[in-house]
């Protein structure tokens, strides 16, 4: 795992989380830190823990062992000091049906010292021409860009987004990833937890991977790739007479496989890619397709814990 | 203070106002069997004996009242029970609202509504009710709220414990109307047998009537002291209770 860079300071810390209902331990010795201005994502399948320890760090569970501190404080000890300086997404929560979307934001705006102005932030999420809306009326990802409306209307330090985008369409997944990287831009820190492995790829500046209640690795996406799948493939077309030989003394190439015109070459490490172009470039080699396959952190998950994320 | 107080209750009240079967159901529905009742009962009143009259006269405004009391617990345990389903108890307090805080909204709102029900219930009676009472308005009004109050916290007893919105209404209906049919709105206590009037008398509702019938037949305040204790009673025991078992999701 990656040392916590020291020249940021982390806003969130904890240490030896436990947590356990019945004889079920839903969050087992779990320990990371957030570091203020970063996206940091729990990832991992459902029934990981990842909401439990979401939920322990906002106060909203106790854990059965453990510290905890964010910005400083005790989430349970000093809750309402706490609540006034992050902003919270529950996952699967509800409003009244029949409350409207500015009564909503209104009355969150009254519960905090600090709000900031509701129609630019209706504006912003545009949520706008809803206003007057229902909160039953609104579609899902409406519905969700109003928890996100909800959890920024006290200008937060700190925001957590508990599985922001299960259930929404594609576009409207983009629309959100774009809106919570626009809230890390204007300086906040994101804590968030996704069982989607590109929404984690795409959006987070580190993720902790967390199963049966256990973080497993903490690292930057890239560093994960890296260091526990460092395999890479290129896959390209070319006639020309001897490839299979010259792709073969490649450096760091491990096997090359040939179908036809075909053919996948096989290595570890970031310079493989390089290595074949330059192995094209120099050999003046025709080639009609070409395309690289990476491992990503579903691979890695793959690796880490033997099965895929969503079995 | 109770951030976020004043704009929570305006809010409820709104959204209680949008849902018309709601709407409908607790506050025309007593109104309506008021009136209704009164009116059918009251055609008889010129052949009929007294006992005719003195219920039209006593006990049908009293046991609408209840009845007013009853709606509005049964729509308090609905709501906590569906706001807790729904995780918009949990939502809620997951703001610096504090948890007192909702609590005494709904208790807010349906007090307030209890009274509009009772002022129209009053209204209308003064315009198609049969029977001309002079009844002291402010302390039967006072009488109602303070009852309502009281069987409200019996509503969180039941609120914190049922498992689902689906189950909220019937089970309070399950727990509540009985301890109407046994206090004392249908008959004299006394003639009740000795174990039923024991249970009578160990339930809130037969204090709410009793409270009731009296400040509605004119006795002072001083004559139900017992009444006034006992309801005191119940709310201090179910707040304690629902404080220990209340569940916010």
């Amino acid at each position: 795992m990656t040392p916590p860079d020291p020249a940021v300071p982390a806003v969130i810390v904890a240490t030896g989380l436990r947590k356990t209902y019945g004889s079920t331990v839903a969050v087992d010795d779990v320990s990371f830190d957030v570091r203020r201005g970063e996206i940091f994502g729990l990832i991992g399948p459902n029934g990981a823990g990842k909401t439990t320890t979401m939920e322990c760090v906002e106060g909203l569970r106790t854990p059965d062992a453990g510290t905890i501190s964010v910005l400083g404080l005790d989430p349970i000890r000093d809750a309402y000091g706490l609540s006034d300086r992050i902003g919270v997404q529950l996952q699967e929560a509800q409003l009244q049906k029949r409350i409207k979307v500015w009564e909503a934001v209104d009355l969150w705006a009254s519960l905090y010292s600090t709000p900031v102005d509701a129609d630019q932030l209706l504006n912003q999420l545009g949520l706008v021409e809803k206003r007057n809306a229902w909160f039953m009326t609104l579609s899902g990802g409406q519905k969700q860009r109003l928890f996100i409306a909800l959890s920024l209307i006290n200008d937060p330090e700190v925001v957590f987004l508990d599985e922001l985008t299960t259930g929404l369409d594609p576009q409207a997944r983009r629309t959100i990833w774009d809106l919570v990287r626009g809230i890390r831009d204007r300086g906040k820190t994101v804590f968030l937890t996704t069982h989607l492995m590109e929404e984690a790829e795409r959006l987070c500046d580190r993720v902790a991977i967390i199963e049966h209640g256990r973080v497993i690795d903490v690292d930057t996406p890239a560093g994960l790739v890296g260091r526990h799948c460092p395999e890479r493939s290129v896959m390209l077309t070319t006639d020309a007479g001897d490839a299979d030989a010259l792709f073969r003394a490649i450096p760091r190439v491990d096997a090359v496989e040939c179908d036809g015109h075909r053919y996948a070459i096989r290595g570890a490490g970031e310079d493989l890619v390089t290595g074949v172009i330059q192995c094209l470039s120099e050999h003046a080699m025709r080639v009609t397709d070409f395309r690289t396959v990476l491992p990503n952190l579903e691979d890695v998950f793959l690796k880490l814990t033997g099965h895929s994320i969503r079995d | 203070m109770l951030r976020g107080l004043r704009k929570l209750i305006w809010i409820e009240i709104k959204i209680f106002v949008r849902e018309p079967l709601g709407f409908v159901g607790t506050v025309a529905m007593p109104v309506l069997v008021f009136i209704g009742v009164g009116r059918m009962l009251g055609d008889n009143l010129s052949s009929a004996s007294s006992g005719v009259g003195s219920f039209v006269g006593t006990e049908l405004p009293v046991f609408v009242s209840i009845l007013i009391a009853i709606n509005a617990v049964l729509s308090l345990i609905t709501i906590i029970a569906i706001y807790r389903e729904g995780g918009i108890l949990k939502r809620l307090r997951a703001t610096p609202l504090r948890p007192p805080t909702i609590l005494v909204t709904h208790v807010i709102v349906k007090l307030a509504f209890t009274a509009v029900t009772l002022a129209l219930m009053i209204l209308a009676g003064r315009r198609f009710y049969p029977v001309d009472v002079d009844v002291p308005v402010f302390g039967f009004t006072l009488a109602l709220l303070f009852s309502t109050w009281s069987i409200l916290s019996l509503g969180f007893v039941i609120a914190s414990v049922v498992p689902t919105a689906r189950f909220a209404q019937p089970l309070g209906g399950m727990v509540l109307f009985p301890m109407v049919a046994l206090s004392g709105l249908f008959y004299e206590l006394e003639t009740l047998p000795r174990a039923l009037e024991l249970a009578a008398r160990a339930l809130p509702i037969t204090y709410a009537v009793s409270l009731l019938r009296g400040i509605w037949s004119g006795a002072p305040w001083s004559a139900h002291l017992l009444d006034v204790t006992a309801l005191v009673v119940v709310f201090a025991v179910c707040t304690a209770i629902s404080a220990k078992v209340f569940r916010w999701e």
